[in-house]
Order: C-alpha cells, then sequence, then structure tokens
C-alpha cells in the first residue's frame, strides 16, 4: 500500500530535489483523512476539488502523487509557491500531518474534471495536439514528453494533469507565463508555459479535463 | 539577397545564390512566417545565413490536406507512427529504449536536431562510415543497427517502405543534391571548450541538470511499462557503433537539444563536460567488433573510433571502456546489413 510512497521518494531524494529531512517522514492515510477536515471545504471530501469559471478553482488532489504534494505543501509553507488561500491552510500542517494528507490523497482515484465541456472541436484538436505531440515550431514540447503516457504523471516531479479541471490548469500555466509560479525543478514547466498563446492554453487545458483516468 | 524579400513557396531550387528556402508549398503554417525559423534565434540557435539551403518540412496537418494518393498517405502516416514510436518494433528490430525521436526530435523535423529529410536529397551519396555510396534505405538501416542496438526491416519491407517514405514526404519541395549547405542539418558540437573535457565536472552538470530523466544510473525511465525518458547508457541505450558515442556529436546533441525543452541552456563548457561523462559509460559492443577491441580500433579508428573513447582506459577507476563481448538485450552481435560488401565489381 505504501509502494507509491516509498517510490516517490526514491525518485525525489535520487535527484537530489528538496530532499529535506521532512520527506523522509513516512504518511499515514487514517491520519491524513482527519488532517484533512480543513481541506475538503475546498478540495471536497473526495478529493475531487472543483472547476470555479471565472473564480479560483480548488485542484483535484485525488490521485496526486504523495510526494508531490508533500513538495507543494513545503513550498507553500516556505513561499517558494504563493497563492493566499492555500498558504494559509499550508502554514496549519506541521510535517508529519503533511506526510499524512499527502498518503491520504494520493491514494484516492482519480476523479473526473470539469471545465472542458463547451469548446469547439478544432480546441480541442489543438489541445490534442499539445499535449501528444507538441508543436515545435513554436518549440513547445508536448506535455507527455514529461508528465508520460496519457499526461497521467510520472513519479513525484512530473504529476498528473490528465483529468485535471480546466480552470486550475489554466490558472497555473498563466502563473508560469506571468512569474507568478516558479517552484518547478531546473524551470522546466517555466520554459514551455512562456511560449503557449493563451489559446494555446485555454486548448490544451480543455482537452486535459476531458480525459478520463482509470484505477489500474 | 535580403532575408525580409523572401516569400516562401515560390522559392525552390531555381534559386542560384543567396539564402535557398524551401517549403512545403501548401503550408501557410509550418515555419511559419515568411522568415523561417526566426523564432529559433530566440532559442539561442544561429539564424539561417546566406548561401544555405533552408527548407521547411510539412507537418503531418499538411498531409492530410495534401493533394497525393490515399495510399501513400496511408503509408507516409505509417511511417511516421514507426519513427515517433519505433517500441513497437521492439525484440523485432529494436533492441533498446529508443524510439527514432529519441534523438531526432520534433518528429524528425527539427533544425539542429539531425532533421532527417537531408538524407532524402542527399543520397544516394559516399558515407565515410561504411566508405561506400548508400542510398535512403541503407543510411536507416544504420541507424537501426547501431543507435537502436538492433536489426533493420529488409529492404524494400513495408516498414522499411513507410519509413522511408516519411523521410521523402519531409523533403517535398527541397532542392535535389543541393549545392548549398543545409541549415541545422547534424548535431553541431559546440566551439572547442576552454578546458579539456572533464569526466568530474560532467558528472556534476548531470546531477544537477539530468538526473531528473534520464536518472543516476543514465538508464532513464519507463513508466508502467511505456517509454518516458530514454537511456544514455548501458542495456537500454545505443551500442558502441552508434554516431552519438562520438564525444563531439554528443555534445551537439546535448547542447542543441537538452535539457528537454531548454536548448543552449548549458554553456560550450557544460556541455562538453556532460557528454564526455556520459560516452565514458558502458553500453553494448559495436555490432562490428572483431572480438578484439585492439583489432576493431585498428579496423574502425580511422574512420570512426578515432571521436570515440572506444577502447580507451577511464581516468577514475581504470576500466577499459568497450573491452566486453556484452550485445545488450539481443542475442546476436551483427546485423545483416553490418559489413555487407557493395559494389564489389565497380572496384577492382
Ligand atoms: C480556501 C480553499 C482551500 C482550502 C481550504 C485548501 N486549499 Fe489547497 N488549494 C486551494 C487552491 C486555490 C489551490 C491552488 C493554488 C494555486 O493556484 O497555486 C490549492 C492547491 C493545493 C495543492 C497543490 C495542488 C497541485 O496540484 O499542485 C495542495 C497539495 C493542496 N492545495 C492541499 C491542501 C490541503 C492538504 C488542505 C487542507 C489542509 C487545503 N489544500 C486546503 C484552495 C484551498
Ligand atoms: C520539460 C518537462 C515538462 C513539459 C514538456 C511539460 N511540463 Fe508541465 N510540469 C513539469 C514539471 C517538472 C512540473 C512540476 C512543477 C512543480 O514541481 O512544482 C509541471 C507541472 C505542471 C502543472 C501543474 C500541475 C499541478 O498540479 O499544479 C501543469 C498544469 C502543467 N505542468 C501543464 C503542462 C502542460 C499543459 C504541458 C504541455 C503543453 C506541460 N505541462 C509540459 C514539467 C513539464
Ligand atoms: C541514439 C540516437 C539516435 C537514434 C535513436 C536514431 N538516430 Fe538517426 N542519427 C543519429 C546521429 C548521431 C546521426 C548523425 C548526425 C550527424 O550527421 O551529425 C543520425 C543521422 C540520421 C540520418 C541522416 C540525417 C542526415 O542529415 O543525412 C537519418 C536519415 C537517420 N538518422 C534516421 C534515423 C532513423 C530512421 C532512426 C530510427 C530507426 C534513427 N535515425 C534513430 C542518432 C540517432
Ligand atoms: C525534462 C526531462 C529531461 C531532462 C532534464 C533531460 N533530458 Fe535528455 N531526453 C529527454 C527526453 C524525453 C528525450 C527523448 C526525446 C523524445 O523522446 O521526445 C531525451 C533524449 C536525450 C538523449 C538522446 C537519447 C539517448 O537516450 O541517448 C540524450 C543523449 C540526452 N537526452 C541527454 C541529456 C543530458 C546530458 C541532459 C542534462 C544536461 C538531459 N538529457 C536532460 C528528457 C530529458
Amino acid at each position: 500500500m505504501n509502494k507509491t510512497v516509498i517510490k516517490g521518494l526514491g525518485l525525489l531524494l535520487g535527484t537530489g530535489l528538496n530532499a529535506g529531512a521532512a520527506m523522509a517522514l513516512e504518511g499515514d492515510a487514517q491520519r491524513g483523512q482527519e488532517a484533512s477536515a480543513t481541506c475538503v471545504a475546498c478540495h471536497q471530501a473526495d478529493g475531487s476539488g472543483m472547476n470555479v469559471p471565472g473564480g479560483e478553482s480548488w485542484p483535484r488532489l485525488a490521485g496526486l502523487d504523495s510526494g508531490y504534494i508533500v513538495k507543494q505543501l513545503h513550498d507553500f509553507q516556505e513561499g517558494r509557491r504563493e497563492n493566499a488561500s492555500m498558504t494559509l491552510f499550508a502554514n496549519m500542517l506541521d510535517d508529519q500531518q503533511i506526510a499524512d494528507v499527502a498518503a491520504y490523497y494520493s491514494q484516492m482515484p482519480v476523479t473526473p474534471a470539469q471545465g472542458g465541456e463547451e469548446v469547439d472541436d478544432a480546441l480541442l484538436e489543438r489541445g490534442e495536439q499539445l499535449a501528444n505531440r507538441g508543436d515545435w515550431d513554436a518549440y513547445i514540447v508536448s506535455c507527455k514528453s514529461c508528465h508520460g503516457p496519457g499526461s497521467e504523471g510520472v513519479g513525484s516531479d512530473f504529476p498528473g494533469i490528465a483529468s485535471q479541471h480546466a480552470g486550475y490548469i489554466t490558472a497555473q500555466l498563466e502563473a508560469w507565463k506571468n512569474d507568478e509560479r516558479s517552484n518547478d525543478p531546473q524551470n522546466l514547466m517555466g520554459a514551455i508555459a512562456k511560449r503557449m498563446s493563451d489559446e494555446d492554453i485555454q486548448a490544451v487545458s480543455a482537452w486535459l479535463s476531458r480525459q478520463s483516468v482509470t484505477a489500474e | 539577397m535580403k532575408l525580409s524579400k523572401i516569400t516562401l513557396a515560390v522559392l525552390g531550387a531555381s534559386l542560384a545564390a543567396g539564402l535557398g528556402v524551401t517549403a512545403y508549398a501548401a503550408s501557410g503554417q509550418s515555419g511559419g512566417a515568411e522568415q523561417p525559423y526566426q523564432g529559433l534565434t530566440a532559442l539561442g540557435y544561429p539564424a539561417p545565413q546566406e548561401g544555405q539551403l533552408v527548407h521547411v518540412p510539412p507537418t503531418m496537418a499538411d498531409l492530410e490536406e495534401a493533394d497525393i494518393h490515399p495510399e501513400l498517405k496511408k503509408v507516409i502516416r505509417r511511417g511516421y507512427e514507426l519513427f515517433t514510436d519505433t517500441q513497437q518494433l521492439r525484440g523485432k528490430n529494436v533492441f533498446n529504449d529508443m524510439n527514432c525521436s529519441s534523438c531526432h526530435l520534433g518528429e524528425g523535423r527539427q533544425p539542429f536536431s539531425a532533421p532527417i529529410w537531408p538524407a532524402a536529397i542527399t543520397l544516394p551519396g559516399f558515407r565515410g562510415k561504411n566508405q561506400h555510396v548508400n542510398n535512403l534505405e541503407e543510411r536507416i538501416a544504420g541507424c537501426f543497427a547501431y543507435s537502436m542496438n538492433g536489426t533493420p526491416p529488409e529492404y524494400g519491407s513495408d516498414d522499411m517502405l513507410a519509413l522511408s517514405a516519411y523521410h521523402q514526404w519531409l523533403a517535398t519541395g527541397a532542392p535535389m543534391y543541393p549545392d548549398q549547405p543545409i541549415y541545422g542539418r547534424g548535431f553541431p558540437a559546440p566551439p572547442e571548450p576552454e578546458l579539456e573535457p572533464d569526466y568530474a565536472r560532467g558528472e556534476e552538470v548531470y546531477q544537477a541538470q539530468c538526473t531528473i530523466c534520464h536518472q543516476d544510473d543514465g538508464a532513464g525511465h519507463y513508466e508502467d511499462g511505456e517509454y518516458v525518458f530514454p537511456a544514455l547508457w548501458g542495456d537500454g541505450s545505443n551500442n558502441w557503433g552508434a554516431g552519438i558515442v562520438r564525444t563531439h556529436t554528443a555534445a551537439g546533441f546535448i547542447k542543441n537539444n537538452m535539457p528537454l525543452g531548454q536548448p543552449n541552456s548549458l554553456s560550450d563548457q557544460q556541455a562538453w563536460d556532460v557528454a564526455y561523462y556520459m560516452v565514458s559509460q558502458e553500453r553494448p559492443q559495436d555490432p562490428r567488433y572483431t572480438g578484439d577491441v585492439d583489432e576493431t580500433l585498428e579496423l574502425f579508428g580511422p574512420t570512426f573510433h578515432r571521436n570515440s573513447r572506444y577502447g580507451e582506459v577511464r581516468e577514475h577507476d581504470d576500466h577499459r571502456l568497450a573491452d566486453h563481448a556484452n550485445t545488450g538485450e539481443k542475442d546476436f552481435l551483427k546485423p545483416w546489413n553490418v559489413g555487407m560488401p557493395r559494389f564489389e565489381e565497380l572496384s577492382e
């Protein structure tokens, strides 16, 4: 059951990235459920989050890699990633609780996403192209090159982005574009996001949100 | 001739002097503006120079629109799929973790990532590596034997025909046997570094910039059995006969293409150092191996291995590189195309 945790840690430690002492803590999903009482208002009891058109969307946490969740929560705490609502809630957790909620959410099945419903076929086709083949004339490397087959994630460093809410994906890509998010290792994500037009972002967000991720 | 005066589609082989720009005529978008590849300068690549052949290959979207026989479209599409997912030939023609597009980025269209269409307009031609005249199929077969540590599909077979059709389709509109140098061809090496390439410095670059994807042991990463990050050395990688084991070719590939998405972000020194580190690791034996490293070196040193570390002794651990009979995942050393005699009757 803890296989994902251990695998994730291996990857993180192997890369020497953020391998602080806190990372070594083993998470307990049971305790994580208790610690997540304050999170459900936004991320929902099933971890599905919510697409909020015109507002701030809450990301799906269900099925995200535990190592990735741990890193993000520490990044919020230490100001490497900035967001008013999340910093507040991340600060309520100690290192052990971070490991616990990460274990809890990572074990939930991936839920469907919203925000890609009312888009035309041309836009979806563009989104599919960007996700699976990229657009090398603009040096936009395909999402799946890093986010893995189906863009469902690779280890702890490359989170699953398929079946994530379109509003959230758009917000993150815009944040990288505008230098408001820069906690990615080696600027790997920022370099790509900066080459994307607003339409590219809309297209790939819509397409990704419509992909279903089936449990293994 | 001024670069800015050039309009794409009308220019072709007839352009005698100046910048030769060709492109697939129907493609309004590929390459973007009237001046192709200008966007690449922002990524640290040189702009096209006067006197160079600049060609913008068609995309797969252009193929859908193209006015060619639907059967040919099918075959080109098959070639594209084989090129970008060569793993479907695993165990048959491919015995490592690579796709053709692992090294030829951007589906074989990308400048400075050894775009593949130049082969279609320069071959048949003489190749130094095997010292005879090769055609396109034989060139493709070479990458199977060495880069894929495998054995090529038969000449004239469906898979070979599909792959060469894809190469040739990308060359649509480019002149045959051009007399101008080709913009963005190959993996041009960065200028010689100030300091001799160094293993320890290379390892540092590798740890800081490459392990997140290619892993500490260079074995790359498969996720649930599916290709994600290819192996840089070891059994999952290319063998000792592949072009990329030459330090300058490795440095050229890395400088122009890695870390993924961030071309030209390494300094020239870093690119040479990390290339040197990578080519100082073990990989499957060169299919031209005679059973003896010294003899193999004698035969293929002058045409190839003088630029690789084949047979050299590694400084830090006294390991002699390539002194082994490991063929990786395949259970044979030499595929059918390696050492195949050619034009013997002409060579009296
Ligand atoms: C008030 C709403 C709200 C609450 C409550 C909340 N979050 Fe969040 N959370 C957000 C928003 C909004 C984001 C996206 C932040 C951004 O845009 O950078 C987010 C992002 C995250 C992320 C990063 C996800 C990713 O894919 O990168 C994690 C992990 C997370 N929250 C965990 C938690 C946990 C654990 C709790 C409870 C302790 C919690 N959140 C409580 C709104 C909330
Ligand atoms: C060169 C590698 C690379 C490529 C290509 C890439 N990404 Fe990323 N992406 C990353 C990394 C690394 C992260 C994790 C950042 C972190 O740790 O905070 C990331 C994170 C993200 C996130 C934030 C996820 C979350 O839960 O907060 C989104 C959204 C995203 N990428 C979208 C995309 C899209 C869309 C594409 C294709 C157009 C793409 N990425 C291509 C490396 C890449
Ligand atoms: C391990 C990296 C690697 C892989 C994998 C690889 N190649 Fe290559 N390829 C090279 C190198 C290196 C060159 C030589 C570039 C140069 O001239 O500097 C090359 C050259 C070529 C050329 C000639 C390009 C020219 O300018 O004339 C063709 C065609 C080609 N490869 C096709 C393929 C095909 C088809 C596959 C898959 C079966 C493949 N390659 C797989 C590394 C690779
Ligand atoms: C974000 C992930 C990522 C990083 C970081 C990265 N690579 Fe790569 N690399 C790739 C991918 C993916 C490919 C294959 C391209 C494809 O399949 O589209 C590749 C291909 C290669 C290849 C050719 C194929 C092979 O296996 O030999 C070499 C050599 C290489 N990388 C070296 C490096 C070096 C050296 C660094 C560090 C300076 C580096 N890479 C950093 C993802 C990465």
